[in-house]
């Protein structure tokens, strides 16, 4: 039952197969079983849990049951629960139980749908392996010996591993769609200001993304439905109604046109992965797609701005923990100076002290000009290439990322490796474009995906492509050996 | 050797505090003097996740008070995070507006003795108040109270153009009457709703480029800003003088001991590291909401000022102290109506007599015991005639303690004028009659003694007598 889509699931539910109380066990049982070895949960809500399941059959019983009503998920612990411990993957939040919900736990929560828990991620999603983490590394559930990805880790690592039905995300610069892609899962990275970013704990405010994690489009779509709309209290939340997702799956996508951005496939990219690649846009062919060759020629110089404007909004971001109001305070501080150096210094891990560092000196006086600013500018260069792009075609599609799910501590030492393997999604979010990672074959038994970067608000139209495919394909239904 | 002539330069940074019924980026309250931090929401107290959404009450405020200087409103404007740390800053930051601020380039008429002087508003930009650190009754330790954390501030930045302490203070008293008149600032100085920072620098006469300036902080009285202004006058011109030179620093005024000191060099060593607010969108503001904001404009204190002196004939002195504020604008203008009397003497009686009674009792003009009505059926008695100048303040004093109309006090203390003459014929008789020596002095001319018997009829009359009809037929009776 596990490894039903939440549409079987939902249906399941509706038909009287089960109860949600049911599942919900399930969920729990298999989380118990699986995820110390994955490490993949921070906290899991096994009470509130229950509660909401028996709280959704309720629903049902009254007939006032939607179609994520009773289906149980999980956040990435950057989402604010109420009552719940939200961490951030952090040390310096790991006392934190946060008094309010995130506008996208509370709208998952309105829609009917169960919290199992909080999933592990890199410290405050600064990473693309998961290992920043204060709580450890999470393990990728096709080998205990390579990284998930991140920074969404625990919530790729648990929807592959069937722990979940669906997972929450959030993307700053591929934080979604990578690990998807190293996890054999579909994730969904919106439109900038589709989804709330009120209650998700900011790294870098004007690219951060809240989005849906699951096993299929169509499951994404419904998580999707919950998630996005209008927040007054973001004031970056864009006011404009959103479609009906699923109602757009199943349009045709004869002549689909798509194109393919060549610097995705210069020097780095594993072959492997290339030829993947290929025979994916083979496939979108068949259903009646026209292809052809495109350039977003200001790609390479994504890397060094996303570097420069990340850091520089998570070093401002970052000052309210300081251990003065919650979160983590040293032990009996000397005097001010030494509460925040020893609290800020003890409670935060390496990776995100070195971002402060950057972004604080990116903003420092005499560096504005040369780092900042030429960031920004270098920002709406690459956002210009896209739209030029999308003047010619409806989507643009690529590897998600240069390779396969990578080992365990192979990067740990190389930042700039790491940073490396954001290569081709931190386009979507400098532009503030969407885009979606779906699985599109194994590299050895590493699974792979494929990126497909659509124009703003065309999160229905990238659902709708990804479907299809997944129609016409079997790679999204694979499941990793050990967790059937 | 002559001694050198020096030149003061003062520019003010006034923060006022503005009058909105929420936070300027939380739906927080702002109102004063709740319990310690029990007016903070998760947004006052930064916590992981929380957004700011401006909160356009504010923004109207602004645009008020930049129509009402005669400044430009900016179309678009950018709010910008303003970093440092301390422990009553909650997010690290202060969301403030630095390059693109939303009010620029505005003036002020001020009066300085008999002159008129226009001083130049630089800026205006919204931002958010920081909390206040406790450094009493937790022995030893700080106590944080986020209240005031996200109250609304129009820091209202002048160009340098005041030559002298008293210029400062009546250019900070005309912000102050204008705030208040826009009704976008209580006013209120000692709760810290609008306060000053002085920065102050001198230069040898007839020289053009700037001395170093000190910043003077949080000056919350007119007096203060006074008193500090010319400390710092006095300290860099002695400093100069004596060889030395003026260091650019920000310092503390310390009104018990009336001298400023400067802050500890730690706090002013900041880079703020100013950046656009990721979380905020620009400001956009349209014509039409310029337009709508226009329409709400009172009439403001040089329009009240002008019309006084065209409606009532006023003198410009007069009709400049009437249109000090709203209130007691309004107070003259009611007072006149009420009593349907001369504006000159209204005008009289409202800055003379009432304004010296409310001073002795240390009230304001809207905690005044005698409304304007009252006022004014006072003054309707004086240009009738029923009673005197001189009785009126008797009468004024009555109604001042008893709470009780003119009409009501005049009656009951009898002190009705006597204006008829056969009445007052009787009682010159009787005077004249009892004082026969005086009466033969006079009579052997010395007139002066006229005022005598002028004296002795007014007490025999209890100041009643009309004056003018004593005179007359006393005259009468005494040339006979």
């Amino acid at each position: 039952m596990h490894n039903k889509t939440i549409t079987e699931l939902s249906a399941g539910l509706q038909a009287r197969e089960y109860s949600s109380l049911e599942l919900t066990e399930l969920f729990l049982s298999r989380i118990r079983r699986h995820s110390k070895q994955l490490n993949c949960f921070v906290t899991v809500t096994e009470e509130r849990a229950l509660a909401d399941a028996k709280v959704a059959d309720a629903a049902r019983s009254k007939g006032r049951a939607g179609p994520l009503t009773g289906i149980p998920l999980a956040h990435k612990d950057i989402f604010c629960t109420k009552g719940v411990k939200t961490s951030c993957g952090s040390k310096i939040l790991d006392n934190f139980v946060a008094p309010y919900d995130a506008t996208v736990a509370d709208r998952c929560r309105a829609a009917g749908m169960v919290l199992l828990g909080k999933l592990n991620m890199d410290e405050f999603a600064m990473g693309s392996s998961n290992e920043t983490s204060y709580y450890g590394p999470v393990r990728n559930p096709w080998d205990a010996d390579s990284v998930p990805g991140g920074s969404s880790g625990g919530s790729a690592a648990a929807v592959a591993a069937r722990l979940t039905p669906a997972a929450t995300g959030t993307d700053t610069g591929g934080s979604i769609r990578q690990p998807a892609s190293f996890c054999g899962i579909t994730g969904l990275k919106p439109t900038y200001g589709r989804v709330s970013r009120y209650g998700m704990i900011a790294f870098a405010s004007s690219l951060d993304q809240g989005g849906p994690m699951a096993r299929t489009a169509e499951d994404a779509a419904l998580v999707m439905q919950a998630m996005a709309g209008f927040d007054e209290k973001d004031s970056t939340s864009v006011d404009r109604s959103v479609p009906d997702y699923r109602a757009e799956l199943n349009n045709s996508i004869d002549g689909l046109k798509i194109g393919v951005p060549k610097e995705f496939f210069e020097e780095g990219l594993n072959e492997d992965i290339a030829a993947l690649i290929e025979s994916a846009i083979d496939q979108y062919r068949r259903l009646g797609a026209q292809v052809k060759p495109i350039s977003l020629p200001n790609m390479k110089l994504s890397v060094p701005a996303y570097y420069v404007v990340a850091p520089a909004e998570c070093s401002a971001n970052l000052s309210r923990y300081d251990g003065v109001r919650y979160g983590y305070r040293c032990e009996v501080p000397k005097d001010l100076a030494d509460l925040y150096s020893r609290s800020r210094g003890e409670g935060f891990g390496a990776e995100v002290k070195r971002r402060i560092l950057i972004g604080t000196y990116a903003l420092s006086a005499g560096y504005y000009d040369t780092y900042y600013l030429k960031a920004q500018k270098v920002r709406h260069l690459i956002s210009d290439d896209f739209k030029n792009a999308f003047e010619q075609v409806d989507v643009l599609v690529g590897p998600t990322a240069p390779s396969t799910a990578f080992g365990l501590g192979e990067k740990t030492d190389d930042p700039i490796a790491m940073y490396l393997s954001d290569i081709f999604t931190i386009g979507a979010n400098l532009a503030g474009v969407p885009a979606i990672s779906i699985p599109v074959g194994f590299v050895g038994d590493k699974p792979v995906g494929m990126q497909l970067i659509g124009n703003y608000f065309a999160e229905e139209r990238l659902l709708n492509w990804a479907h299809r495919y997944q129609q016409a394909t079997d790679w999204h239904t694979r499941m990793p050996e050990g967790f059937e | 050797m002559k001694e050198m002539e020096w030149e003061v330069v003062i520019g003010l940074e006034i923060h006022a505090q503005l009058a909105t019924r929420s936070k300027i980026f939380s739906g927080a309250s702002t109102a004063y003097g709740a319990a310690p931090n029990t007016q903070a929401c998760a947004i006052d107290l930064g916590l992981p996740g929380v957004l700011p959404v401006l909160n356009r009450e504010a923004v109207r405020m602004a645009i008020k008070l930049g129509l009402a200087i005669e400044a430009t409103i900016a179309r678009r404007s950018i709010f910008a995070r303003k970093n440092y740390f301390y422990p009553d800053l909650p997010k690290g930051y202060q969301i403030s507006q630095y390059e693109l601020p939303v009010v620029e380039k505005g003036r002020l008429r001020i009066l300085v003795g008999d002159g008129e002087r226009i001083i130049g508003v630089t800026r205006a930009h919204l931002e958010e108040d920081a909390g206040k650190s406790l450094h009493e009754d937790f022995h030893g330790l700080t106590g944080i109270d986020l209240n005031r954390a996200g109250t609304p501030l129009l820091e209202i930045v002048s160009e340098p153009d005041m030559r002298s302490a008293a210029e400062a203070v009546a250019y900070m008293k005309k912000l102050h009457a204008l705030v208040r008149y826009l009704e976008i600032c209580d006013g209120n100085m000692q709760e810290g709703s609008f306060r000053c920072d002085a920065n102050v620098s001198v230069r040898p006469k007839g020289e053009t480029s700037l001395g170093t300036r000190t910043e003077t902080k949080n000056l919350n009285s007119f007096r203060f800003v006074e008193k500090a202004i010319n400390y710092e006058i006095e300290r860099q011109i002695d400093l100069l003088e004596s060889g030395g030179t003026v260091a650019q620093e920000t310092r503390l005024y310390d009104s018990n001991k009336n001298e400023t000191r400067p802050m500890r060099s730690k706090e002013e060593a900041n880079d703020y590291r100013y950046f656009p607010d990721p979380d905020l969108l620009p400001l956009e503001i349209d014509e039409s909401l310029i337009e709508e904001v226009r329409r709400e404009l009172p009439e403001l204190p040089d329009e009240k000022s002008a019309r006084f002196q065209s409606q009532y004939g006023l003198s410009d002195y007069d009709a400049a102290t009437l249109t000090d504020s709203r209130e007691l604008a309004d107070f003259f203008e009611a007072t006149v109506t009420a009593a349907g009397a001369e504006p000159k003497l209204c005008a009289n009686w409202v800055m003379g007599d009432l304004a010296a009674a409310l001073n002795r009792f240390g009230l304001t003009i809207d905690q005044s015991p005698l409304n304007a009505e009252h006022l004014g059926g006072l003054l309707t008695r004086i240009e009738d005639n029923t009673i005197s100048g001189k009785i009126a303040k008797q009468v004024f004093n009555l109604m001042w303690d008893k709470r009780r109309p003119a009409d009501e006090v005049i009656e009951r203390q009898g002190l009705k004028q006597i204006t008829d003459s056969a009445a007052i014929e009787k009682i010159i008789d009787e005077v004249v009659a009892n004082n026969p020596a005086q009466l033969e002095q006079y009579c052997s001319g010395k007139e002066k003694l006229f005022g005598f018997f002028v004296g002795q009829v007014m007490r025999a009359t209890q100041g009643k007598a009309n004056p003018q009809e004593v005179n007359k037929l006393l005259k009468q009776k005494l040339t006979r």
